[in-house]
């Protein structure tokens, strides 16, 4: 219950934070609407510089193609694959290119802004309605996770390759990249996941771990600005909530009798649970409740670092039009709060993981509790 | 609202992409970090009581051997010590019996002279009894016209010879 409300300060402040930097963008952009003439600049350029809002969603939201960089107005971008199915049931599998900027491709078009389904591939009905079509794109985030997926494997596959080369030899020690991944696995069994879920903890510590370089990874390549890296991953709620139902997976189907019993017959008087079943109700609350901090702790943070970095780096742009001084004043300042955001983004890339992986063994750890004895008998 | 509505499609790969990975990596990767970090645990674990058993073993060993040098070195003084008595007794004894051997011969010696002299004296005693016997001869031949002078002589002789021969 209190998780869950956490959760909801937390999801209002990550939208007043992204807010400011938005309501902020604009009044520079109107500012400088007031300041162009005085400049002598067109006023198409200031509305070029309204967009930092668009900027910031563009790099935060899922899109068709994996846009690069804008040189003097041709896009260099990689196309993906769309794959979409129409209202009667037909599969369409085209590149993103065909359907890029305002084109459409078999009557599926990307939804402009301002209309429903904003950025997302929709097509005419045959009623003449526009309607979404079940979207199964290759997009830039689905790219990004098998990008990472394909380096984490190569990593962790790596690593264990590097015992099997010396045929499992316990006085093999090793050193480096190795050592350092292998130190880190050590320290996520040894200080969360061993406490937390307690006895057969073994058996559990793949999917944990694997979890936690999951996140680790994917924030980590979120965090790098060219290609391979750049997609917000971990920062949309798709990824981080088949993440949380993975561990709710893991809880709920191996809890064992005494992790159901607790929910559904606690040990609290009669009357709390019987005609009415007050205590039970929250307690079934409490699963579902779980999922969603795990969903909305990690998808937030992330997004708001990735929001709160990318306002920073604007801010260049957004200060040419407040003059020569101004702009180099604010470059620098601009320039020393990315740095310090990107760093403090890489801890909070590791805390994340090491959160999630924390909250997950727990959870797995209540569902595995043993029945106490010497706990009953105090109370 | 987008940002919060998750989208099929990425629900789809994000789950294809997880599913993979947790499948590679549970069955190949982590396992076999986790389980080589175990091993080498169990190893170092074993390895240290080992060398604790170890260490434990030459420390009796050393004190065996100390042991057995304070022995050998107890006994070694032992033997040293009764080797001298042992040597004492014998020069005691033997100077014991020297003593002894020398005052027997002594005493040998001594009845041996008594003896000597015993004989010495009872040959010079017959000797001069003989002499005696002829000087009182010569003087008998020569002064036996005297008769009453001479026989006082030859009593007073003899008295003397006698109280000579008594005195020894």
């Amino acid at each position: 219950m209190r998780r869950l409300l956490l959760q909801i300060l937390l999801l209002i402040g990550v939208l007043l934070g992204g807010a400011p930097s938005g309501v902020w963008a604009q009044e520079v952009s109107t500012e400088s609407g007031e300041v162009a003439p005085q400049f002598g600049e067109e006023s198409a350029e200031a509305k070029e510089k309204l967009d930092v809002v668009g900027l910031i969603f563009d790099h935060i939201n899922d899109s068709y193609s994996w846009h690069i960089a804008t040189i003097d107005g041709h896009h260099v971008e990689i196309p993906l694959l769309c794959i979409v199915r129409s209202e009667e049931g037909r599969w369409y599998a085209f590149s993103s290119a065909r359907v890029s900027h305002g084109h459409s491709y078999e009557g599926f078009y990307v939804a402009p802004e301002g209309e429903k389904w904003e950025g997302k591939l929709v097509a005419l009905g045959s009623n003449g309605e526009v309607y979404r079509p079940l979207d199964l794109s290759f997009t830039k985030n689905a790219a990004g996770l098998m990008i990472n997926s394909l380096l984490l494997v190569a990593i962790i596959l790596g690593v264990a390759r590097w015992y099997r080369r010396r045929n499992y030899d316990v006085h093999a020690v090793p050193r480096g990249f190795v050592g350092a991944v292998e130190m880190l696995t050590m320290s996520i069994e040894d200080d969360i996941i061993r406490p937390s879920v307690g006895k057969d903890y073994k058996r559990y510590s793949p999917y944990l771990l694997t979890a936690f370089y999951f996140i680790f990874v994917n924030n980590l390549m979120g965090l790098v600005p060219a290609f391979p890296g750049g997609a917000n991953t971990t920062g949309n709620i798709a990824v981080t909530l088949i993440m949380a139902l993975a561990t709710m997976f893991a809880v709920n189907v191996f809890g064992n009798k005494e992790y159901w019993k607790e929910i559904l017959w606690p040990d609290v008087p009669v009357w709390m649970k019987f005609p009415i079943p007050l205590m039970p109700v929250i307690e079934l609350f409490g699963v579902i409740s779980k999922p969603f901090a795990l969903t909305v702790r990690l998808f937030a943070n992330i997004l708001a670092g990735h929001t709160v970095i990318l306002a920073l780096t604007c801010l260049v742009f957004i200060s040419v039009s407040m003059g020569t001084t101004m702009n180099i004043v604010m470059t620098i300042f601009s320039v020393l709060l990315s740095v310090f955001m990107l760093v403090l983004e890489i801890l909070v890339a590791y805390i994340q993981a090491y959160v999630f992986t924390m909250l997950s063994s727990v959870f797995v750890g209540l569902s595995r509790k043993e029945h106490h004895a010497a706990h009953k008998t105090k109370k | 609202m987008s940002l919060l509505t998750p989208d099929l499609g990425l629900l789809f790969w994000m789950l294809l992409s997880f599913l993979l990975v947790f499948g590679a990596l549970a069955k190949f990767g982590f396992p076999i970090i986790t389980g080589m970090v175990d091993k080498r645990r169990a190893h170092i674990t074993e390895s240290l009581l080992e060398a604790d058993k170890a260490r434990l073993r030459i420390e009796s060993v050393e004190e065996d051997a100390r042991k057995i040098m304070d022995e050998a070195s107890k006994r070694s003084s032992e033997m040293l010590s009764s080797a001298v008595a042992e040597s004492q007794r014998i020069v005691e004894s033997a100077r014991e019996r020297a003593e002894a051997d020398a005052a027997a011969r002594m005493e040998a010696a001594k009845s041996q002279i008594a003896i000597e002299k015993e004989k010495a004296l009872g040959e010079m005693r017959t000797t001069v009894a003989l002499l005696s016997v002829e000087v009182a001869e010569k003087i008998l031949h020569s002064k036996l016209e005297d008769g009453a002078e001479n026989n006082s002589l030859v009593n007073r002789l003899i008295d003397e010879v006698e109280a000579n021969g008594q005195s020894r």
